[in-house]
């Protein structure tokens, strides 16, 4: 492989890794406290609200539902006016982080929904408030189910940000396409297959030993 | 310390209505060690969640020291829900905290400093037998360990009441025991009014005062642990009595038992005496008397409550004016039942 293509290598694995890294950060940011909202407002929970979870349980299913080349493209105002430009790597940001916020949001729930009920007694018998169930029971009960339901988020958003391509966003995805597979440069497809895949294993390795680390129940 | 009064608490289950707790009314003295116990699904979980509201009543007063629980507001009965501790029998501990930390937690949640913490928590490892597992995970610990935890847990925040819901019916017998006389012990040093629902006689021989037992929802006998013991007044108070001192039915034992008399039967009776001195020299005094012999079908001794208690089940063999004056007699000293009739 020539120097050029070295250097193409890398500035796709860059843009890779910091559309994955940023979008998923702020899917996290956003994508928990959404999902903790899903399950203490489900009927018989903490804050009980039957029309809100239903509202945003639809909001969640529809927003997941729609392929991600399609929201790709159909959010080009949204992105134009976060950040000033549709075409780009940091405009890819806005789809994919808009993608996966109700993704983590689900797996959050499903994270939580793992704490056993009887926690959330054992807390409300000590005068626990809402607030200090979630900060300080189910959380941190959740804690390793959080950090896995992480790790596949990113590992998804590596594979999604493939399509960042179709908006210029660039990444490895796209210089498989156009190198490897428009210019049929089998070596380059390749590199960024090895590539890739060294940056899944990656992931979730770390992913793995966090969770490790901060799971108690063994 | 806790007043129940025409508690209610209806659940709603496919357009049904069922009262789990039905119209109960029930006192529990300050400083003793209350029990109420009864078959699963008697409802007996259902009220002692109503005793710290995790479940709100359908109607009723639930007064705890005084103050009437359901006309608090959410904060209001926050801060009372700290005077009641509680205990589960799945222990309900925090996996991700250590035992130090989940004995922390109520302070924690209460706003107490780290100083405050420290100060309540050591004690409580102390009390607990802890002290050792303080940076343990509760993974690491046995069921008995988990319990001692939890208790500790539940004392943090310096209750006056504790409730215990089926606190030892996940721990094999040699735990129970361990956990029992550390629930006595802090009833008895800290003056800890203590509220237990059990399907074990075990648990209300061993340390419980007084005894209610529940069916369908109601409270339907209430007796101290003694008096209910020898004079139970109900089929299923007399059932847990005779499955507490293991005693089998006469049917068992002798094929020709019969409920009636009948031509040539003898009396099966049941004797249940307090202190272990008294019935062998009235059974042997009364055999002289009334010139009757006895037979023993059964015997076993039980400390109730800190007291010795008999029960026996003998068979009486004489001629029929004998034996009603030997039944007469022994009347006047123990409690005494006819079982039934053999050949």
């Amino acid at each position: 492989m020539s120097a050029d293509s070295w250097l193409l290598l890398g500035k796709a694995l860059w843009e890779t890794i910091y559309m994955t890294m940023v979008s998923g950060g702020l899917s996290f940011l956003f994508g928990i406290p959404l999902g903790v909202l899903l399950y203490v407002t489900r009927p018989g929970r903490i804050k009980e609200n039957a029309a809100l979870n239903s509202v945003l349980g639809a909001i969640v299913n529809a927003a997941r539902s729609v392929p991600f080349i399609i929201l790709l493209v159909a959010i080009i105002p949204l992105t134009r006016l976060l950040v000033g430009t549709s075409i780009g790597t940091t405009a890819a940001i806005v789809p994919l982080t808009l993608a996966a916020i109700p993704f983590v949001a689900r797996i959050a729930e499903g994270a939580i929904n793992e704490v056993p009920g009887g926690l959330v007694e054992a807390a409300q018998a000590m005068g626990a408030t809402p607030v200090q169930i979630v900060s300080r029971v189910l959380l941190p009960e959740a804690r390793a189910g959080l950090i896995n339901g992480m790790t596949i988020t990113l590992v998804t958003l590596v594979s999604y940000s493939a399509m960042a391509g179709a908006i210029g966003g660039g990444g490895l995805g796209d210089l498989g396409i156009r190198y490897g597979y428009q210019r049929f440069d089998g070596v380059i497809m390749l590199a960024t297959v090895v590539v890739l895949i060294v940056l899944v294993q990656l992931i979730q390795s770390v992913g793995d030993r966090l969770q490790n680390h901060y799971d108690r129940s063994r | 310390m806790i007043e129940l009064k025409n508690l209610t608490k209806v659940f709603r289950a496919g357009g049904k209505e069922v009262a789990a707790v039905d119209s109960v009314d029930l006192q529990v003295p300050e400083g003793s060690i209350y029990g109420v116990i009864g078959s699963s699904g008697a409802g007996k979980s259902t009220l002692i969640r109503c005793v710290n509201l995790l479940e709100r009543p359908t109607s009723g007063e639930v007064k705890v020291d005084g103050q009437d629980l359901t006309q608090l507001s959410e904060a209001e009965l926050r801060q009372a829900r700290h005077n009641i501790g509680m205990i589960f029998q799945h222990f309900n501990l925090l996996s991700s905290r250590t035992v130090y930390e989940n004995i922390a937690l109520p302070l924690e949640l209460a706003g107490a400093n780290r100083k405050a913490i420290d100060e309540a928590v050591t004690p409580l490892l102390e009390l607990t037998g802890l002290k050792d597992k303080r940076d343990n995970y509760p993974s690491q610990l046995s069921g008995g360990q988990k319990q001692r935890v939890a208790i500790a847990r539940a004392l943090a925040s310096k209750p006056k009441v504790l409730l215990c819901d089926e606190a030892t019916s996940a721990l094999d017998p040699k735990t129970t025991r361990s956990i029992l006389a550390l629930l006595k012990d802090i009833n008895r040093e800290l003056k800890i009014t203590v509220l237990i629902i059990t399907h074990e006689m075990d648990v209300v021989k061993t340390i419980c005062d007084r005894v209610a037992i529940m069916s369908y929802g109601k409270l339907i006998e209430e007796n101290d642990v003694e008096s209910f013991f020898l004079n139970p007044q109900t089929e299923l108070a007399r059932e847990f009595v005779r499955d507490a001192i293991n005693e089998k039915p006469v049917s068992e034992l002798e094929d020709s038992f019969q409920p009636e008399p009948f031509a040539g039967s003898r009396p099966v009776i049941r004797i249940t005496f307090v202190g272990q001195k008294v019935a062998q020299p009235l059974i042997t005094q009364a055999a002289r008397k009334f010139e009757v012999d006895f037979n023993i079908l059964q015997a076993d001794i039980e400390a109730v409550h800190g007291n010795t208690m008999g029960f026996l089940m003998v068979e009486v063999a004489g001629k029929d004016d004998q034996i009603e004056e030997t039944l007469n007699y022994l009347k006047e000293h123990v409690q005494v039942e006819v079982a039934g009739y053999v050949s």
